[in-house]
């Protein structure tokens, strides 16, 4: 690993390349990496500490302690005394640019101070009850449910359709099939927008309006999808084909039997990529779920931000929430995306 | 078990027509080979026999039942193709299992029938393993084994042996002619290699560009070519052609051509008169036999083989004798008269 990581062109030295190499790879990594970190560390921040400025990178807390005759806990302060003593106080009230403050050895005695005369006593503390509360306080297990069953369902239609479309384009001689798949590649050629309106207007003739399947079914056909496996398909021997008919096989056997199977690889990069388109719509989905139970987590994040208000470490939580799934498909799946890219020359 | 009929099959793609009219009659039994050049419509034939291509006209008949509207997989026939076409993702035992299981055999009975083709094709040890992990003569006993498993009506192979090297050409032959003799089925083999037509074939069909050139049993071709091209395709090496002037009128009576066979004509130290005079070129000495290549008359090649080794060289001078019995007499369109 440690051989691996400090590789260079040079033998056992440093070339001036490697410097130039290594020096571009960090700092692709911090323009990358650095945005996602702060959104983690932020994440575990407590709502005045999010606020504060400046900023901290580490997610600190305020010390708090109980006085002796004060119901609720007091933010605690290294005060500098009048005779520049300096001392942990909690501080009572603070008016304007003064602030009583308290020892909480002695709880009796105040002492006014200017506040410029005081400092935080702050420590490093993990605000999990940022996470505890999106669960306890919002319905975060049906946000999540609805987004599962959304890109499961849909991921395992797209494999499906996708697929039996890719067979009948690669593997069968039939008129118009040049026309069929020239007319499915040149749908690439239109942007979504576009047809928001009029998808929207056919899904809410035929009653999806507010449903999980008004979001499934549109995404199920892609252009992509068929392109990509019809590619991979041709790569298949027709004499395999052949071989099956030869055997009594079906031609729904042959596809089952014989084309899944064999076309496996671009089936998983199919799979990545609807994992990742389903879980991470945002605007479709917004546009046919319209009832809070019915809405996938983007839709939930998208309404933490409120109006007047947002609560910014809750909508942090969920975000890194959110983000977990995504990061294992693409962590442990990595090989075949760039595969599959390499083989299908898609994007 | 099965007789073959073809009646004036006929393939066209496009504007091209690959296959001009081809009847054939196959013996219950039968190993028929089909050989030519590429592209003469060999395997086109294979396939149209199969099912797996319609012809244009023309009628198949299995059985003496016109099969022509019947699907591939309804036809009773095997295949083994070229480049064996095994399911990669299956094991060899599943490879063999999966014609059965399509027919919706039982169980054991598949269990018994497989692992029966296995012994005798000696792939017992390898049932587990998958097609990657096997060798080119492994792969092809699986392909045949397939076939055999399914006691088709019809063996058909499509150049099986071509992606072998020319060792295991040589003992995979053998083996195909033990089945052929153990199976006493009907067999169809299509090849471009006439050595392989010539050792495996109770008959065969010699094909040219869609057309049948001759039908007969090897000795049968190899003695009495029909025309020049069946006389120049069977036998190696290639028989030699002469224009008739270069003979005497009493040895070619009236031929445009003549053919004879390297290992017919004969070397003269006689110096008769009948004789050609030949001058060596190259000399192939293959130890038993020794190939001379050479030129006659004004620069007509020649090529004679002789029994054991040669003393001769290059550029020498040699009297060559053509025994009238070994002459072939070919007229203007090369048919044999």
């Amino acid at each position: 690993m440690i051989a691996f990581l400090t590789r260079s062109r040079g033998r056992n030295r440093f070339d001036w390349t490697d410097w130039l190499s290594y020096g571009y790879l960090f700092l692709g990594l911090f323009t990358m990496f650095a945005p996602v970190l702060w959104l983690v560390m932020s994440s575990f921040k407590t709502e005045s500490a999010i606020q504060e400025f400046p900023p901290t990178f580490m997610p600190y807390t305020q010390q708090m302690v109980t006085v002796a005759g004060h119901d609720k806990p007091l933010p605690l302060y290294a005060t500098t005394l009048p005779s520049g003593e300096v001392k942990p106080m909690a501080q009572l009230i603070r008016m304007g640019l003064v602030a009583t403050m308290v020892d909480p050895a002695k709880p009796s005695e105040e002492i006014k101070i200017d506040i410029k005369q005081r400092v935080p006593i702050k420590h490093i503390q993990f605000a999990i009850e940022n996470y505890t509360g999106v669960f306890a306080k919002f319905n975060f297990a049906g946000y999540l449910w609805n987004s599962v069953f959304i890109t499961v369902v849909a991921t395992i239609l797209t494999l499906l359709f996708n697929s039996m479309a890719a067979f009948a384009l690669s593997k069968y001689q039939f008129r118009g099939q040049k026309t069929v798949f020239i007319l499915i590649i040149s749908t690439l050629m239109i942007p979504p927008t576009i047809i928001l309106v009029p998808a929207f207007l056919v899904i809410n003739t035929v009653g999806l309006f507010n449903n999980l399947w008004g979001v499934i079914l549109p995404a199920i056909a892609t252009p992509t999808g068929v392109f990509l496996l019809r590619q991979y398909m041709l790569t298949i021997p027709d004499e395999m084909l052949e071989a099956a008919r030869m055997d009594n096989a079906s031609e729904w056997k042959i596809y089952w039997k014989i084309i899944l199977p064999l076309a496996a690889p671009a089936m998983a990069v199919l799979a990545i990529f609807s994992v990742m388109w389903r879980w991470n719509d945002f605007l479709w989905p917004l546009i046919v779920l319209s009832k809070s139970e019915n809405f996938t987590l983007q839709l939930a994040l998208n309404s933490f931000q409120g109006e007047l208000n947002t609560q910014w470490h809750y909508l942090l939580a969920m975000t890194v929430i959110t983000l977990i799934p995504i990061t294992l498909v693409f962590a442990f799946l990595q090989k075949y995306i760039t595969t599959g890219i390499a083989s299908a020359g898609v994007k | 078990m099965a007789t073959l009929e073809l009646k004036n099959i006929i393939k066209s793609f496009d504007k091209t027509t690959v296959i001009q009219g081809v009847d054939l009659q196959v013996e219950d039994g039968e190993f028929v080979v089909f050989v030519g050049p590429s592209g003469c419509g060999k395997s086109t034939l294979l396939r149209i026999i199969a099912g797996l291509e319609t012809a244009t006209s023309g009628d198949v008949q299995i059985d003496a039942k016109r099969v022509n509207e019947v699907s591939a997989a309804h036809r009773g026939c095997a295949m083994v193709f070229q480049s064996y076409a095994l399911y990669p993702h299956m094991s060899v035992y599943d490879n063999m299992a999966f014609g059965l299981e399509n027919l919706g055999v039982p169980k054991a009975q598949i269990a018994t029938k497989v692992n029966g083709a296995a012994t005798m094709l000696r792939l017992d040890a390898l049932l587990e393993r998958k097609p990657t992990q096997l060798s080119g003569g492994q792969r092809q006993r699986v392909a045949i084994g397939r076939a055999i498993v399914r006691e088709p009506k019809l063996f058909l192979f499509d150049e099986p042996l071509s992606n072998l090297d020319a060792e295991l050409r040589v003992s995979m032959r053998a083996e195909i002619r033990d089945l052929h003799a153990r199976l006493k089925a009907t067999m169809i083999y299509v090849t471009h290699d006439q050595v392989e037509a010539m050792t495996l074939a109770d008959k065969i069909v010699v094909l040219r560009a869609g057309k049948v050139e001759q039908i007969g049993s090897p000795l049968e071709l190899y003695n009495h070519p029909q025309n020049t091209f069946v006389a120049g395709f069977i036998g190696s090496p290639r028989m030699n052609f002469l224009p008739a002037s270069l003979l005497p009128p009493e040895l070619t009576q009236g031929a445009h051509t003549i053919g004879i066979r390297p290992e017919h004509a004969l070397v003269d130290s006689s110096n008769a008169s009948t004789s050609l005079v030949m001058r060596v070129e190259q000399i192939e000495q293959l130890g038993a036999s020794s190939l001379l290549l050479g030129k006659v008359g004004a620069d007509t090649s020649f090529e004679l083989v002789i029994a054991g080794q040669t003393q001769l060289k290059r550029g020498d001078i040699v009297n060559i004798v053509l025994p009238a019995s070994a002459l072939h007499r070919f007229d203007t369109a090369g048919q044999r008269i």
